[in-house]
């Protein structure tokens, strides 16, 4: 253990060269690159897929906004939220109030979307940075706590100022149709994957980017050790609201895509179970790689499908059907998570990099 | 001023089951140190096993005594079939399995009894008397304060007075110790969540019928109130807890009487910022040395 602490300095000096001692791609053109590819093979493959799975990929990309930003958080920096559900409805609310704004203007270029997200990813910022503040001076349970008080609350908020968010009724979100250019038979639910794709693999060329870079180290640091970290001149607090910020733009821009693709927000989306369901959707995917987020996204679009298919398998009066429907994926979610807690910590990412890890350490000759 | 009297009146009814039910996290965060955030699902579905009890025997005393059994079972089972397999070497992990058991708990009530409001019978009035034309008690109130009473110095009477209870203080305080000098330490431990888990039962038997009903969530605000009232005691501290519990019942039921009920969850969500940023440790924390 002692020999790989003194060898350290000298590995770093080299490092540039990379460990094969060749010269190695900069991180920014790899993740470009690796967006790039993502893009095309969505393009391919929105073509190839019926629409509803389009718009269950779509889905897909809006929750991995979130989750990814989440797995910053939690993973990353140490930081548990239960309220990302909360920040994915300011998300949503913001891009709602806005697309509104614009059609009562009768501006419906499809350039307004553009500036609702983005409005909506600086408004969860704003609010991200308030509950960050507080959430900085908090630890373990007691973060836990205020986070689920937030979750808890936000849905409240939407009835006690109705006027704004009228209630339980929630807001339409009015989206213009795909560009003319791309012809009058194209179909809906390929532009909405277009347009969530091409957000989300923003987001997460932005965030790979932070991850491998100083800051990124900064947050695992103050994860691991934070006296520590604060003795190498880290400053432990202004990170950790850092950390929270980003993750929270991350949660908005996802709240913000999902209330796009569905057209509609309502307090109801927003609950404290759509919290709950992020948080395991990063734990199982695997806390601390941004490659879990993707697994954890994924399985939440895949699994309520996954059980629609089951009940309709079974033969059940509607009323016990629809009990199982709603219920089946939670419970499913609930134990999972708890088995994965206790047998799998690194959820599925890990266990893939695990196995991977082993088989390089078993051939001779390569630094792992 | 009959408003002011009744309010408070029934903020203290109100408060007296948040206390009892943060008084159930603070048993298992000094048992275990584990905020047990899937408290609330625990208690409906105590409350739930109640209701079928009552339904098919007719009687709410059968229905509470079964409440409270399932409470202390579930406690257990918990302990014994998760909470002991966790890795409690970062606080995340004991939060994370806890918010699995909501969604599992939440889940499986769902399924079988269905996601709509049912009814809860309380087992006395709830019209007040009338103390000189002021509004004031009512009988199911005096039962709120009295089953809070006898549950709270029964606790008081078990940790102070008895042998088991000073078996679970060393098991908590000094596990390795206790081990060595012949304490069944996880014993102890089931024993503390049996405890806690009864204590919560009993707060949601008498929460839920002074609000819509019962259903899977009807205890998720209940358990962010008491939460509140432990943190505003200390998590460390049972007279806290109590003391914190009817502060948050009574400001809360000034804000929904003064200001409208849809203030009470912000209401809420403001006091347990406001305590937490300026005393973290609560009202009721000793100064402790900075844990390096």
């Amino acid at each position: 253990m002692s020999a790989t602490r003194v060898a350290a300095p000298a590995a770093s000096r080299t490092a540039p060269e990379g460990p094969a001692g060749r010269w190695q791609v900069p991180t920014l053109v790899r993740h470009l690159g690796i967006a790039v590819a993502a893009a095309l093979a969505l393009v391919a493959v929105s073509y190839g897929l019926e629409p509803f799975r389009n718009f269950q990929l779509a889905t897909v990309a809006a929750y991995l906004c979130a989750t990814a930003g989440l797995t910053v958080l939690t993973g990353l920096n140490g930081q548990l939220s239960l309220g990302h559900g909360a920040l994915m409805a300011v998300g949503a609310y913001t891009v709602a109030l806005s697309q509104d704004a614009f059609a009562e203007r009768g501006v419906t270029a499809g350039g307004t979307l553009v500036v609702s997200l983005l409005a909506a990813v600086l408004v969860t910022v704003a609010v991200g940075a308030v509950v960050g503040a507080a959430a900085a001076r908090l630890r373990g349970p007691y973060l836990a706590g205020v986070t689920l008080a937030v979750a808890v609350v936000a849905p409240a908020l939407t009835v006690t100022f109705a006027g704004v968010f009228n209630g339980e009724q929630g807001l339409a979100v009015p989206v213009a149709p795909p560009p003319e250019a791309l012809g009058v038979y194209f179909p809906y639910e390929r532009w909405q994957l277009w347009v969530a794709g091409s957000a989300t693999l923003l987001c997460l060329v932005l965030l790979g980017n932070l991850v491998r870079s100083r800051y990124g180290r900064t947050f695992r640091a103050v994860r691991d050790d934070e006296v520590a970290a604060r003795l190498a001149g880290i400053h432990v607090a202004r990170t950790q609201v850092l950390a929270f910020v980003v993750s929270a733009a991350g949660a908005g821009l996802g709240g913000a895509l999902l209330a796009v693709l569905a057209q509609s927000v309502s307090p109801g989306a927003f609950s404290l179970t759509l919290s709950l369901f992020l948080l395991m959707a990063v734990v199982i995917g695997g806390l601390g790689r941004l490659a879990g987020a993707l697994w954890g996204a994924a399985l939440l679009v895949a699994l309520p499908d996954l059980t629609h298919t089951l009940t309709d398998l079974l033969t059940l009066s509607p009323a016990a059907a629809q009990r199982l429907e709603g219920n089946l994926p939670l419970a499913i979610f609930g134990i999972t998570l708890i088995v994965v807690m206790i047998a799998a910590p690194g959820g599925v990412q890990g266990l893939l990099s695990r196995a991977v890890a082993t088989l390089r350490a078993r051939l001779p000759g390569r630094r792992s | 001023m009959d408003r002011f009297v009744f309010l408070t009146l029934d903020g203290l009814s109100r408060g007296a089951v948040y206390a009892a039910f943060a008084l159930a996290l603070v048993l298992i965060w000094r048992a275990a140190r584990i905020v047990n955030f899937a408290q609330g699902a625990m208690a409906v579905a105590a409350a739930y096993a109640a209701y079928s009890v009552s339904a098919a025997t007719g009687s709410y005393w059968l229905g509470f005594a079964a409440a409270l059994a399932t409470g202390l079972l579930l406690g257990a089972v918990v302990d014994v079939a998760v909470m002991r397999f966790v890795d409690h070497r970062s606080p995340l992990n004991p939060v994370i399995v806890a918010l699995g058991l909501v969604l599992l708990i939440q889940a499986v009530l769902g399924m079988v009894y269905g996601n709509e409001f049912r009814p809860a019978q309380t087992p006395f009035s709830r019209t007040a008397f009338t103390i000189g034309g002021v509004a004031a008690l009512s009988p199911y109130d005096v039962f709120v304060f009295a089953a809070v009473g006898v549950v709270g110095a029964a606790l008081a009477w078990i940790f102070t007075r008895t042998a088991v209870g000073l078996r679970m203080r060393a098991a908590a305080f000094a596990p390795d110790v206790s081990r060595l000098l012949g304490v069944n330490v996880g014993g102890m431990l089931t024993l503390g969540w049996a405890l806690a888990s009864g204590v919560g039962a009993l707060a949601a038997m008498l929460v839920i019928p002074t609000e819509l009903g019962l259903h899977p969530h009807a205890m998720d605000l209940v358990f962010v109130s008491a939460f509140t009232a432990a943190v505003v005691g200390g998590l460390d501290s049972p007279p806290g807890a109590i003391v914190g519990g009817l502060g948050v019942g009574l400001l809360l039921s000034h804000v929904s009487g003064f200001a409208g009920s849809d203030l009470v969850p912000l209401a809420v969500l403001v006091l347990l910022l406001a305590v937490l940023l300026v005393r973290p440790g609560g009202l009721f924390a000793p100064v402790t040395a900075r844990r390096v």
